[in-house]
């Protein structure tokens, strides 16, 4: 063999290695970039899973309290003014302070805070009377400072704690009269606009009850849409029509379904804005044609044997599609609805036309309750320039996500588990 | 009411199936049945129920505009305008319910008490025949039973037609869809011209102040050019595609032509997570994380960069749609037949130069398909945008700079309370109409070649 051969053959196989190395990275880049993101929220994300309190001594004095009753009723406790025994509770912790100051003392706890000392009263009413110790939610930006989030070799000015309160912190910090525990509130309080007391227990509901409403609509309809255009449809212009139309909704940016919702549901039927029922009727069309799709798929993948036989019995065909084709093609059928049912739970565009970003601080009880849902509130929180509300973005992202691989693990579930193989 | 109306029918036709199969075994003691007992019940149901709800969605749609209309008659002789008239219904409407909190003038007074009588009219007058046709459909359907007439069948036809009617549901939502948008669309295009929209040049609808209840004609020729929106999407989807195609198609080309089946079986659906992240996510990811890095890049090598620029969320946007691009195109590559391959390797050339040189261009049909599809969602993707590119329409070819697009300016314009019959709404039902002419364009085009390429291998 020449020298000359010898060279085209070498840069052949380096051209086929490098080539081979391209497909390499770019796989690694893909998966990188799905690395990067992840860590991203979980570093982001994880603090705020824990809720920073201030500890310190509370003096229900009777008389600060305004109560007169020798032995006061559950009213009388609820009635009292608790202002100045919350006030005092807190300036305790620096007692040299001079008045006009105190309000920084204050603002290190969140806004709340008299009714903390108030619900401790309620709950346990033989503290009326003595000192007790009392944990109260520290305010959002105390809690950062606490959690590492806030840069504090910053000027004051620039600061949201100022070097008092920083001093303040530092202090007791070292006492350890700042805690730190798990974050229940999150997950059982409404939206606030104060980020330490927001959690996603009203978004959690609306994407919950939105789904429910989703599910509802879409999948009854989408299963005999399928079982129709898979038994029973006559080859013709109209069925064929009736495909390319569902082919092409399924392409439709979900935008669109958007303004469907609201030029159709809100305008035309006057059904209540901002609502879950509205928001999943818009999801359950968006979602039809998918679970159309799946359902046909899993129609079409019953074997012919299986009709054949029921025929050869003497089913009618109604029979035999709602007796053996249909129950044999559930499993197919579920999983691609749940599939569905997730792609719409990540939906934020047609919720948001549809008036379901409104501020909700309360939990929704019925579909017809205003709501928001977890997508529309991470978008929601993350329009906010308040430093707290970052790691409760991240948070409420972990809480979708874990979400989103719950049903799609459940879709896998039933797919292995109830699907019959044939061979 | 209507509710208690509704659960009645209901009750009443499971009533009626098991009255229905009871009949049908008392029957089987005299003479031969026709079908199964159940189909007796079932018969009875049907009949029961469909044409009484029937009548009673009908009734439902066509009520309240005959209403309407009743109570706009005393008012045709005033010379009020289409939207004057809305303003009395909605009025009379409120007096009717107790909310209305303006001042009442007793013609306001006269037609609120005629609106309630004729509600009140209209109520009996739709139970009255209501139970009228429960009465004629069931004794109707009572007596083929007791006559024994064939049961099955007709059960049958009844369900595949509801089958049939579910599958027309599909086909209402895209008539919806179109109407919907149509409808708002053309109203916007009365007070825009639709060369100034597809023409013009600025984008501005926060400018179209309303003046005496009329909006300035001045400006409004001036507010609504959609030009910068339609190049502030397709270049956003270009950026997009800079980053989704490469990375996209080299690792499909690798999943399916050199990968082992060890790789393939987990690297596969580890990507195909990327499409499973919702995009409010990715947005987020662009905002706060991808859109200062950028920056900070930028200003390091002295390029002025918005914190908002249109390269974050475009490369963002990117990432998500790689797993479109990789699995269509793995599928396509998958479906190219096997003789092609072991033609070029019997001529000696290696793995790379057969992926180049025979498989690409059999494939390139299928990936070309599978690219506009992918264009298709880029062009449709609303949150990246909205959360990391800015809400300013610029004309700009600076992928630094920020821009918006069709989607984003849709949500600009509708989140919070939408005015209806405010042209600045209907400009966003305008751009919701283009954007849904390009999108199923696309899709058209893709989905035929796609098909055209299956057929010519399988």
């Amino acid at each position: 063999m020449n020298s000359f051969k010898k060279n085209l053959l070498k840069k052949r196989y380096n051209a086929e290695r490098r080539f081979q190395w391209y497909g390499k990275i770019a796989i690694g880049l893909a998966l990188s970039f799905l690395a990067v993101f992840m860590f991203q929220i979980f570093s982001k994300g994880y603090s705020a899973f824990q809720k920073t309190w201030i500890a310190t001594e509370v003096h229900y004095d009777k008389e600060l309290l305004l109560i007169d009753a020798e032995s006061p009723s559950k009213d009388d406790l609820e009635n009292a003014d608790y202002y100045d025994v919350a006030y005092k509770a807190m300036t305790s912790l620096d007692p040299g302070l001079p008045e006009e100051e105190d309000r920084q003392l204050i603002q290190m706890v969140s806004y709340k805070y008299e009714t903390e000392v108030k619900d401790l009263l309620l709950k346990n009413p033989d503290f009326l009377g003595k000192i007790v110790p009392i944990k109260l939610t520290a305010s959002d930006d105390v809690d950062q400072v606490h959690k590492g989030n806030y840069p504090r070799d910053i000027p004051e000015k620039n600061r949201r704690v100022n070097d008092y309160q920083l001093q303040i912190y530092d202090m007791l910090n070292e006492r350890g009269d700042i805690l730190s525990e798990f974050n229940i509130s999150f997950f059982t309080s409404p939206d606030s606009r104060e980020a330490e007391l927001a959690g996603i227990a009203s978004s959690f509901m609306g994407t919950v009850f939105s789904i429910l409403v989703c599910l509802a609509f879409s999948f009854p309809v989408a299963v005999l849409a399928a079982i129709y255009l898979e038994e029973f449809a006559p080859k013709n212009k109209f069925t064929d029509f009736i495909e390319v139309n569902i082919n092409n909704l399924a392409a439709v940016p979900s935008i669109v379904f958007g303004l469907l919702g609201l030029g159709v549901l809100l305008a035309v039927f006057n059904l209540p804005r901002s609502t879950p029922l509205v928001g999943g009727i818009t999801l359950s069309l968006m979602t039809l044609p998918t679970i159309i799709i799946a359902a046909r798929a899993s129609l079409k993948a019953v074997p012919p044997s299986i009709r054949e036989a029921a025929l050869a019995m003497g089913a009618s065909n109604m029979q035999t599609t709602m007796h053996h084709t249909v129950p044999l093609s559930m499993p197919g059928t579920l999983s691609g609805t749940i599939i569905g049912l997730a792609q719409a739970l990540g939906e934020t565009a047609p919720l948001i036309l549809i008036g379901m970003v409104a501020f909700v601080n309360t939990i929704p009880g019925t579909p017809v309750d205003p709501a928001a849902s977890l997508p529309v509130q991470i978008y929601i929180w993350s329009e906010s320039a308040e430093r707290g509300f970052v790691e409760k973005v991240s948070a409420c992202i972990m809480v979708l996500l874990a979400f989103l691989i719950l049903m799609n693990l459940a879709a896998q579930i039933v797919r292995h588990k109830f699907e019959k193989k044939w061979s | 009411m209507n509710l208690i109306l509704v659960t009645f029918i209901i009750l009443l036709a499971f009533t009626s199936y098991y009255f229905g199969r009871k009949k049908a075994l008392v029957i089987q003691s005299s003479q031969r049945l026709t079908a199964l007992p159940k189909f007796y019940g079932y018969y009875l149901a049907a009949w029961c129920a469909a044409p009484a709800l029937i009548i009673f969605a009908l009734w439902s749609v066509f009520e309240p505009s005959i209403v309407k209309t009743f109570i706009l008659q005393d008012y045709t002789d005033q010379n009020l305008t289409k939207n004057e008239l809305q303003l009395i219904y909605t009025k009379v409407k409120a007096l009717a319910a107790g909310t209305y909190t303006g001042n009442i003038t007793n013609f306001l007074d006269e037609s609120a008490n005629k609106y309630i009588q004729l509600k009140g009219i209209a109520n009996s007058a739709k139970v009255a025949i209501i139970l009228a046709i429960l009465i004629f459909s069931l004794s109707f359907a009572y007596r083929s039973v007791q006559k024994n007439d064939r049961m099955r069948e007709p059960v049958e036809i009844f369900l595949k037609w509801v089958l049939f009617v579910a599958s027309l549901g599909a086909v209402l939502v895209t008539i919806g869809i179109v109407f919907s948008l149509l409808f708002e669309a053309i109203r916007f295009f009365q007070a825009v011209k639709i060369f100034d929209f597809i023409f013009g040049t600025h984008w501005y609808p926060a400018k179209t102040f309303v003046r005496d209840g009329q909006p300035d004609p001045e400006l409004m020729k001036d507010a609504f050019g959609a030009v910068p929106l339609f190049a502030g999407t397709f270049f956003i989807a270009f950026i997009a595609m800079c980053v989704a195609i490469p990375i996209g198609l080299l690792s499909g080309i690798y999943l399916s032509e050199y990968a082992g089946r060890g790789v393939r079986k987990y690297a596969k659906p580890i990507i195909e997570i990327l499409a499973g992240i919702p995009t409010v996510v990715y947005g987020f990811f662009a905002a706060l994380t991808v859109g200062p890095f950028v920056k900070e890049i930028g200003n390091a090598m002295g390029l002025e960069v918005s914190a908002e620029s249109a390269l974050a969320a475009g490369a963002v946007m990117g990432v998500m749609i790689i797993p479109f691009i990789s699995s269509l195109s793995d599928d396509v590559i998958t479906a190219v037949p096997q003789n092609l391959r072991d033609g070029s390797y019997a001529m000696g050339a290696t793995k790379s130069e057969t992926v180049k040189k025979v498989i690409f261009p059999a494939a390139l049909p299928g990936i070309v398909g599978s690219i506009l599809l992918a264009v298709s969602r880029a062009v449709g993707e609303t949150m990246i945008v909205v959360m990391a590119s800015g809400l300013a329409a610029n004309l700009t070819m600076n992928p630094l700079e920020s821009t918006s697009t069709i989607t984003a300016q849709i949500v600009v314009i509708l989140i919070g309370d939408q005015q209806f019959g405010d042209p600045k709404t209907q400009s966003a039902f305008a751009l919701g109409i283009s954007l849904f002419i390009v999108t199923l364009f696309l899709n058209v085009i893709a989905l035929s070649v796609v098909k055209k390429y299956r057929e010519k291998y399988e």
